[in-house]
C-alpha cells in the first residue's frame, strides 16, 4: 500500500483512499474541429508507458475528493513529489538522471 | 420567453431555488430513518454493560454548502445565518450546541442543524446568501451514528485506514475516509466517543459491520 500526502487534506492517507487517473498534463486541444485524425487519436488515446519518473493524476476519492499531481518512481513505486493542479513538476525525468 | 417576467411568480423568488420543507408539520405523516428496519428503539436498554455504546441521531438536516472560502462576504453570511464560522482549517469543525460545521473539502462543507430547523435555515441561505455557492439538502440521503465507549478505538481500528492515535485523530477533528469500504465522515468528540455520518444506503452494512466487530467488546445500544 502507497501512503499517499493529499495537498488538500494536508496529510498522509491510506492509497486504499484514493484513485489514479492516468497520466498528468494532457492538454486538451483548444480547437477540436481543427485537429487532424492523429492529433485527435494523440490527444485522446495514446499515452506514455514510462519505465522511471512519471507525472500522473490522482484524486482523494474517498476524503476530499479533489484532484492533484503526483511524480512516482514506476521501478520502485517511490513518491517523488506531490503538488497541485495547475503546477509544473520540479522533479523530472532530466534531473533524475544526471 | 419575452413574458417570463410576468409568469405571476413572486419577483423576490425569481431566480431563487426551491426549497422543499421535508419533514412536514402534520405528526400524522410517518418519517423513516435509514435504521429504522432494525427497530434500533426497542434494542436500548436491553444489555447494560459493554465497550460499545451505539445510537442513531435520526432526522438529523444535513446540509451541503459549497462556496469560495476567500469570498469574505459569503464567510460573513454564513456566520451571520448560523451563529458560526466555516472551518477553513483542512479536517476540522465548529460546533456549537444547535450547529455542526464539518470541514470536506477546500470549498465544501457539511452543515448538520437540527431536524425541525432544516427549512428555516435552508430558506435563510437562499435568501441571504451572494455569489456563486451551492447549498444541498442531503437529510434523507444520510443518517448519524455515534460511537463510544472504552473499546471504540479498537472497533474503529478495524474498520478504517486512517490513524487514530488522539496526537494524530484530536477531538474535533473531521476525516472522510473509507470505513469498511463504505465511505463515512468521521468526527472525534472525545476521547472515547466518534460520530459517523454514512449513506442510508450503506447503513444497514454498516449496521451489520459494526454489530460484527464489537461482538468481541459486547455492544450497548442507547437511545
Amino acid at each position: 500500500m502507497l501512503s499517499i500526502y493529499c495537498p488538500h487534506c494536508g496529510e498522509h492517507r491510506e492509497e486504499e483512499e484514493f484513485h489514479p487517473k492516468g497520466q498528468a498534463h494532457i492538454v486538451r486541444p483548444l480547437d477540436p474541429e481543427s485537429c487532424s485524425d492523429k492529433e485527435w487519436g494523440q490527444y485522446l488515446y495514446f499515452r506514455k508507458n514510462t519505465r522511471g519518473l512519471h507525472h500522473e493524476l490522482w484524486v482523494h476519492a474517498a476524503g476530499c475528493r479533489k484532484f492533484f499531481n503526483i511524480t512516482r518512481d514506476t521501478v520502485s513505486y517511490e513518491i517523488r513529489e506531490v503538488y497541485l493542479i495547475g503546477e509544473q513538476p520540479s522533479v523530472t525525468s532530466d534531473r533524475a538522471q544526471s | 420567453m419575452s413574458n417570463l417576467n410576468e409568469s405571476g411568480l413572486n419577483p423576490a423568488a425569481q431566480g431563487k431555488a426551491a426549497v422543499m420543507k421535508q419533514i412536514p408539520d402534520d405528526a400524522a405523516v410517518r418519517a423513516e430513518s435509514p435504521l429504522h428496519h432494525i427497530d434500533l428503539p426497542s434494542m436500548a436498554g436491553k444489555q447494560k454493560d459493554g465497550g460499545i455504546y451505539l445510537k442513531e441521531l435520526a432526522f438529523v438536516g444535513h446540509l451541503s454548502l459549497r462556496c469560495d472560502q476567500k469570498n469574505a462576504e459569503q464567510l460573513s453570511t454564513v456566520k451571520e445565518i448560523l451563529g458560526l464560522e466555516l472551518p477553513l482549517q483542512p479536517l476540522t469543525s465548529n460546533t456549537n450546541d444547535q450547529v455542526q460545521i464539518r470541514w470536506m473539502s477546500p470549498d465544501e462543507w457539511l452543515i448538520t442543524v437540527p431536524g425541525d430547523r432544516t427549512f428555516e435555515i435552508e430558506g435563510l441561505f437562499r435568501e441571504k446568501m451572494t455569489g456563486h455557492y451551492s447549498l444541498v439538502n442531503g437529510s434523507g440521503g444520510q443518517t448519524i451514528l455515534e460511537v463510544r465507549g472504552p473499546s471504540v478505538v479498537d472497533l474503529l481500528k478495524k474498520c478504517v485506514p486512517v490513524d487514530l492515535h488522539s496526537s494524530e485523530f484530536p477531538g474535533g477533528k473531521v476525516v472522510s475516509t473509507t470505513f469498511a469500504k463504505a465511505g463515512a465522515v468521521i468526527r472525534r468528540l472525545d476521547e472515547q466517543s466518534f460520530e459517523l455520518v454514512i449513506r442510508r444506503s450503506f447503513a444497514d452494512y454498516i449496521w451489520l459491520w459494526i454489530q460484527d466487530a464489537s461482538q468481541e467488546f459486547g455492544l450497548v445500544i442507547e437511545q
